[in-house]
C-alpha cells in the first residue's frame, strides 16, 4: 500500500527545566534550527532536512518529559474519519484549534490508553530554509552539531502497552514491524510500530507509570555521523546512556543520552525498510539484551528504569 | 585557585568520597567508582538518584518536582546529579526499583 492516511511522526513538545540549556543542547548540540520562540514562551525547532515549519517545540516547567507526541495525516478526510473512529472506540477526542502553534492547521488530540497524549493534524506551514526543490544541493542550510536529519520517532513507556497498540494498529493503521514478548505467557513486552516504510515511527514499551517519555530520536545519515555525534557528547560533556551501539530490533545504530533536563534523545542511523506484507519479528524476553543492544548483548539498568 | 574539597559520607558506608566544590555529588561518586548509586540521566530528570541530606550544607539545581517535592526540598531531599556540597556531608541513598546498591571492595 502506498502510504497514506497517517504520514509520519511530526513533531513533539518535550517538557525541559531550564530553557537556556536546552536550547544549547538542542540547537548548538544536536543540530536543529530555532525557527521561532512564541509569546507563552514555547520555542519551535526544526532540522535541515525537514520541509515543514518545526518539529521539536520546547516548553519550560518544573517536570521533564514529553507533552505530546503528533503525527501528519495526508488529508481533512482522513482527519475526519480518524477523529470519528478513535471517538466511536470510546475515547475522547479534544479538537485543538489552528493557530494554537505558529503555521499549524486545526488538530485532533487524544489521550491513548498507556496515558500519552497523541495529536493528529493535517497543514503545517512550510519552511523557508528546508530541503532545496529546484536543482536540489544535498542541503539548503549547513549542517551543524550532531547533523540531525529529522525528528524519526519515539519511545514511550506505560501500562496498557495493548491498548495503545490497538488504538494505532486498528485505527490509525499502523503496522507492527518487531515485539518483545515473554517467553512463558507471550505477554507483549515491547512492539515497535511503523505507519511507513521505515522500521519504527513509534514504540511502546510495558511500564508501571503511565505517560513517560523513554526517548525522543533523531535521524543522522550513518555510522560515521554516530561516531562524530559521540566525539560531541565527549566534547560538550553530554551525558551518555549507551552506544555507539546497533539495536537488534530495527537494526539501526544508535547512541542513547540525555538532554540537560534529563529525557533521553537518540541519535539513529540505517534500520531495515519496512513493508506491509513483512512477518512480525519477535524477540522473546529471555534474548532482550540482544534485540536491545545488539553488540553488549544485555540490557543496561537504565533501559527499564530511567524514564521521563 | 585550588578548588575546595569536601569530605561526603555515605549512611551505612565507613569510606568517604571527596567531592569538590561545583561539583555535582553523583559525578564524584561515579568518577571516584566508590558507591554505584544508581545513576540515571545525571540532570535532574528521571529522579533515580534520589538522596536525603542528614547534615551539612549545600546548594542544589534544577530538578524534576516529581521527583523532590517542595515540601521534600525543604525536608533535605535531593537528588545527587544536582546537588553541590558547601561543606562536608553526610547523606542517605535511597535506591529505586529495587536495584542493589553495591560497594567496591
Amino acid at each position: 500500500m502506498a502510504i497514506k492516511g497517517v504520514l509520519r511522526p511530526g513533531f513533539a513538545q518535550v517538557r525541559v527545566l531550564d530553557m537556556k540549556e536546552a536550547i544549547i543542547h538542542y540547537r548548538d548540540r544536536i543540530g536543529l534550527t530555532v525557527v521561532s520562540t512564541e509569546a507563552d514562551g514555547r520555542v519551535y525547532l526544526k532540522a535541515y532536512d525537514e520541509f515543514d515549519r518545526h518539529s521539536i517545540i520546547l516548553r519550560e516547567c518544573d517536570e521533564a518529559g514529553i507533552d505530546y507526541m503528533s503525527f501528519k495525516v495526508d488529508n481533512e478526510e482522513s482527519l475526519n474519519h480518524y477523529e470519528e473512529q478513535i471517538r466511536k472506540a470510546g475515547f475522547d477526542v479534544t479538537p485543538v484549534e489552528a493557530g494554537e502553534q505558529p503555521g499549524v492547521g486545526r488538530r485532533i488530540h487524544f489521550t491513548a490508553p498507556t496515558g500519552h497524549r497523541f495529536d493528529l493534524y493535517v497543514q503545517m506551514e512550510l519552511s523557508n530554509n528546508g530541503p532545496m526543490t529546484n536543482n536540489p544541493d544535498v542541503s539548503q542550510l549547513d549542517p551543524t552539531g550532531m547533523k540531525a536529519i529529522r525528528f524519526d520517532h519515539c519511545l514511550l513507556y506505560g501500562r496498557d502497552l495493548d491498548g495503545t497498540q490497538n488504538l494505532f494498529v486498528d485505527i490509525l493503521g499502523f503496522s507492527v514491524s518487531e515485539q518483545v514478548i515473554d517467553d512463558d505467557t507471550g505477554m507483549v513486552i515491547a512492539t515497535f510500530l511503523t505507519c511507513s516504510n521505515k522500521a519504527h515511527d513509534l514504540a511502546l514499551v510495558r511500564h508501571d507509570e503511565d505517560g513517560k517519555l523513554h526517548h525522543v530520536s533523531f535521524l543522522v545519515e550513518d555510522w560515521s555521523a554516530i561516531r562524530d555525534a559521540a566525539d560531541i557528547m565527549t566534547r560538550y560533556d553530554i551525558s551518555r546512556d549507551i552506544g555507539p551501539t546497533r539495536h537488534g530490533i530495527t537494526r539501526g545504530q544508535t547512541i542513547y543520552f540525555f538532554d540537560p533536563s534529563g529525557n533521553r534523545n537518540e541519535v539513529f542511523a540505517g534500520g531495515y525498510h519496512f513493508y506491509p506484507d513483512n512477518p512480525v519479528r519477535i524477540w522473546q524476553a529471555s534474548s532482550v539484551g540482544k534485540a536491545i543492544f545488539y553488540y553488549e548483548r544485555e540490557l543496561n539498568d537504565r533501559f527499564m528504569t530511567v524514564v521521563t | 585557585m585550588e578548588k575546595e574539597k569536601f569530605q561526603i559520607s555515605i549512611k551505612g558506608l565507613d569510606e568517604k568520597i571527596i567531592c569538590e566544590e561545583d561539583e555535582a555529588l553523583l559525578t564524584a561518586l561515579e568518577k571516584q567508582g566508590f558507591a554505584k548509586i544508581p545513576v540515571g540521566c545525571r540532570k535532574g530528570g528521571c529522579g533515580i538518584c534520589k538522596i536525603k541530606i542528614l547534615e551539612g550544607e549545600f546548594k542544589i539545581g534544577k530538578m524534576s518536582i516529581k521527583h523532590v517535592s517542595l515540601a521534600e526540598r525543604k525536608m533535605n531531599f535531593s537528588l545527587a546529579c544536582k546537588t553541590f556540597p558547601k561543606s562536608d556531608l553526610r547523606l542517605e541513598i535511597f535506591k529505586k526499583n529495587n536495584k542493589v546498591i553495591t560497594i567496591r571492595a
